[in-house]
């Protein structure tokens, strides 16, 4: 069994992953008033999914008033045209539709998923919650008061007052480090007016990217865009944020909560989307500490000494400003050793790279399992729109092997070097840590 | 609830709960997956949805066992042995399983719950017969020893830490799971109790493969880019020789009837937030009379499905006493299901008046029960939810897995549309009029510990 077991995967490894990813072509789709959509037509189920993103977000919520994009993507689908909140709810649960807007840092995303018979009025729901979106007083109040109570919630959640704590401390002064759900005080400031302030400035049609998967023709899809997005304005504000370079360079802050495990995160500057290094930064990020089981810090961390559950690492890019990070969790007791043990990978990745047998391991992963994220339309859609607002081009799913491919072990090193310095990490530890205070 | 072998990056702790309740409140679906079925002569049942929209292909095979067939004073058995699978066979040294996967470009990971244990992988086709290979290995020929065993059982301590120590909502919900079920082990949390789980040793985990891992005893279910007749040639080859374990009947400890309601009231300084849960023991598709666990399906959409169901409507809406409030109910246990209420009050409204809002709703559906509109409203709903299934690899695996180890059949799946269709308003009542009875219900209540008032002189 064994030697068998052994050829089967030598030879396994030795294979290149000819498959597609994608049984369907994409095809972009411009409507007659201009508006782009890149769409996969699959008629294997009757749903159509429908996913777009606009350049706008938390940053730009006003000074005080923290929480408002956040608060326009809760109550945007809250009553819109002549349909008020239940109204609006009720004829999408009528065709079984579901409409959700997002609002992260720097992107207002939106998904529509439909069964295709119920198109028309679905996409009709969409136009309406976008162009004519009507913020009554009763739901803004309402899902304030969700807000509020998330937030309540969430100032006891170790991981959030980590995550809290790490961007103040890493992007002070700075939209960055502010608080994208807000606080009470700055929701209680928002006012419907305000909601209606962000959506005129900044849901405009320059900077909308849409994807959409399913039962539709192009030609048909074509139509259809200008009835639903032509309205929107066609130039959003200009608004800038400015350039950042992560602070706190080896800094420790001890947050005291009396838990038994401490939640730790750490990271220091990274790079960009589109830093010309950054694939071989992503195959070092899944050796050193992204990939699961096959990672460095989860083999030395969990596997030999079973000091946590989970530890990982990740790239964390911003328009303005990148990080590399981490995070784990581990019995107060120990927090000071699984510490030591990261520090200690973080400095053998940038001394001495990763080993050929690694590197061909993990583009092999990369590659193979990039097509296992295609596996529903709506994550198609998604992937769509963001290949679009990271400008990789409309051929980038079948690029992207060769990207992953051309990565040395010297890339490997160069990005490792530049990137990782273990003293200079920021480290926060949420918890009663034994022997770690904050300092230096 | 579900405990995991992994969670990835980010996705924390919640991430493997949050999946699995996710595909639990999208029912089977009718029809609609089409699965084709045969059993090896081994005993192992063999299920594949053919889903050609990409070369891949999800492979799980299903144990008919978990936490709730632990023997006593070894909770938390089915979950550390899920967690030492991935600890090497005579082929296949100790933590390479996953990292094989992952260097042939795919992804695994495993979870257990009270009635089942399940190990997944999802690859390109033409992967699929190296991850039958290595599951097939792993069913009979596991190999543990106390220098991989140990370290492992402090990661599921870090993991009950991260998941229930550090948490006071789960501490809550852990321990009105015990006062739910006076008797059945349903009341045993699935990670196990600390003080157990820190003495199960390498023989303990042993002892309970040898009995449950089995092909007699498991389902294999390959959902993608294949069909029967391409599967069932390698099936054979792979989980063909594997030997038939011992004949397995599941024998659990019943529940006996309650007479008293429960309350369970905690408070933490760790909480930021009251809130306020009741549950009722309630039938699973397999204990169930006749249409009532459909029809309890409807009813919880009608009373708790979104934002125009009664509770949300009433209490968030129009009294705006609540800031969340909802239910959730899903009959896919072997035994006795459970039906939750939940809600979290708005602002400054107490838990007392909270709960008489809750409970005065419900004396109006008892009392006049639910309308045809609701029930049209609900059962379009539900239905609609099994064609989305449809659009997701994942779903069909899941929703056959679950099924075929929690007593149902492939029928029981592929007809849910059909016998969501049949609920009828005056089924949907009677289910409501049967299960809410007080003595049947544990509550539990949430604080936060009032924070000190600061002295009046205190530096500002």
């Amino acid at each position: 069994m064994r030697s068998r077991l052994r050829a089967a995967v030598a030879v396994a490894v030795a294979l290149v992953f000819a498959a597609p990813a994608l049984a369907m072509p994409v095809e972009k789709v411009t409507s007659p008033g201009g508006i782009t959509a890149w769409l996969v037509r699959d008629t294997s189920v009757p749903v159509i999914s429908v996913s777009f993103s606009f350049a706008a977000g938390a940053v730009m919520d006003p000074e005080g008033k923290e929480g408002r994009a956040v608060m326009v993507a809760s109550t945007m689908d809250e009553g819109a045209g002549d349909l008020d909140s239940q109204g609006f709810q009720g004829k999408l649960e009528d065709i079984s539709a579901s409409l959700r807007f997002s609002a992260g840092r720097e992107r207002f995303t939106g998904a529509l998923r439909t069964l295709s018979a119920r198109r028309d009025e679905a996409f009709g729901l969409l136009r309406l919650a976008l162009t004519a979106p009507r913020f009554d007083e009763e739901p803004v109040g309402r899902i304030r008061a969700q807000i509020v109570s998330g937030l309540q919630r969430k100032a006891h959640d170790p991981d959030h007052i980590a995550g809290r704590a790490f961007v103040a401390a890493a992007f002070p002064d700075h939209p960055y480090g502010r608080p994208s759900d807000g606080t009470v005080e700055s929701l209680a400031r928002i006012a419907p007016d305000d909601l209606r302030d962000f959506v005129k400035k900044y849901l405009a049609r320059d900077v909308l990217h849409i994807g959409v998967v399913g039962d539709i023709t192009g030609d048909e899809l074509a139509k259809r865009l200008d009835r639903v997005f032509g309205a929107l304005p066609g130039k959003a504000e200009p608004f800038i944020v400015p350039e950042i370079s992560p602070r706190g360079a080896g800094e420790r802050i001890v947050i005291e909560r009396n838990i038994p495990q401490s939640v730790v995160m750490f990271g220091q500057k990274g790079l960009r989307r589109d830093d010309p290094d950054w694939y071989a930064a992503y195959v070092m990020n899944r050796i050193l500490g992204g990939g699961g089981f096959s990672s460095r810090l989860t083999e030395e961390v969990r596997e030999k000494r079973g000091l946590a559950y989970s530890v990982y690492s990740y790239l964390n890019p911003y328009e303005h400003s990148a990080l590399i990070m981490g995070g784990t969790a581990t019995q107060n007791a120990r927090v000071a050793e699984s510490l030591r043990i990261i520090r200690a990978e973080w400095r053998r990745m940038a001394e001495e790279g990763v080993t050929g047998e690694e590197l061909a391991q993990t583009k092999t992963y990369i590659n193979g399992s990039f097509p296992l994220r295609l596996d529903s339309s709506s994550r198609i859609a998604s992937m769509l729109t963001t290949i679009q607002v990271e400008e990789l081009g409309i051929d980038y799913i079948e690029r992207r092997p060769a990207l992953i491919d051309k990565v040395t072990a010297a890339d490997v090193r160069r990005v490792a070097q530049r990137l990782l310095r273990d003293s200079e990490l920021l480290v926060v530890v949420v918890g009663k840590p034994e022997g770690l205070a904050t300092g230096q | 609830m579900p405990k995991s072998r992994f969670v990835p990056a980010l996705t924390l702790a919640a991430g493997a709960i949050a999946v699995l309740l996710a595909i639990a409140a999208v029912p089977a679906r009718a029809v609609v997956f089409s699965p084709k079925t045969f059993t090896l002569p081994n005993g192992l049942q063999v299920v594949v949805v053919t889903n050609r929209r990409a070369p891949i292909v999800i492979h799980m095979v299903w144990y008919k066992v978990g936490s709730a067939d632990e023997p006593r004073g070894k909770s938390g058995i089915a979950h550390f042995l899920e967690h030492l699978m991935f600890k090497g066979t005579k082929a296949v040294p100790p933590g390479q399983f996953s990292k094989i996967v992952a260097r042939n470009g795919g992804e695994d990971n495993a979870f257990t719950t009270s009635d089942y244990t399940a190990y997944f992988q999802k690859v390109a086709r033409d992967r699929l017969e190296l991850v039958m290979r290595l599951e097939s290995d792993r069913m009979r020929n596991l190999v543990l020893t106390d220098e991989v065993v140990l370290p492992e059982r402090d990661v599921v301590l870090e993991e009950r830490r991260s998941r229930t120590d550090n948490n006071p909502a789960s501490q809550l919900y852990e321990q009105a799971q015990t006062a739910l079920f006076l008797h059945h082990p349903y009341r045993i949390p699935v990670i196990g109790w600390k003080h157990e789980i820190e003495t199960l040793t390498t023989e303990d985990a042993m002892a309970f493969y040898r009995r449950y891992y089995a092909p007699n005893n498991a389902v294999l279910i390959v959902a993608g880019d294949i069909s029967a007749a391409e599967l069932r040639p390698l099936a054979e080859k792979y989980y063909g020789p594997v030997a038939r374990g011992p004949e397995i009947a599941r024998h659990r400890t019943a529940e006996p009837p309650r007479h008293a309601a429960a309350r369970l009231e905690m408070e933490s300084r760790r909480a930021g937030q009251p809130s306020w849960t009741r549950s009722y023991l309630a039938p699973s598709y397999r204990t169930a009379e006749g249409q009532e666990a459909y029809a309890l399906e409807v009813l919880a959409e009608i009373v708790g499905g979104g934002a125009t169901s009664r509770l949300y409507r009433r209490l968030v809406v129009e009294q705006g006493v609540a800031s969340s409030a909802g239910v959730w109910y899903g009959p896919n246990d072997y035994d006795r299901s459970t039906f939750y209420i939940s809600a979290t009050p708005r602002g400054d409204a107490s838990i007392v008046s909270l709960e008489q809002a809750v409970e005065a709703e419900f004396a109006g559906l008892l009392k006049d029960g639910v309308t045809d509109a609701e029930v049209e409203r609900a059962r379009n709903s539900l239905i609609a939810s099994a064609t989305y299934a449809r659009d997701s690899l994942g779903a069909a695996p899941n929703v056959i897995g679950r099924a075929l180890t929690t007593g149902g059949s492939i029928e029981d799946v592929e007809s849910w549309p059909d016998r969501i269709r049949a609920v009828t308003p005056e089924q949907v009542t009677a289910a409501a009029r049967a299960l809410f009875l007080p003595a049947r219900s544990v509550t539990s209540v949430l604080r936060p510990t009032p924070k000190p008032v600061p002295p009046k002189d205190g530096k500002s």
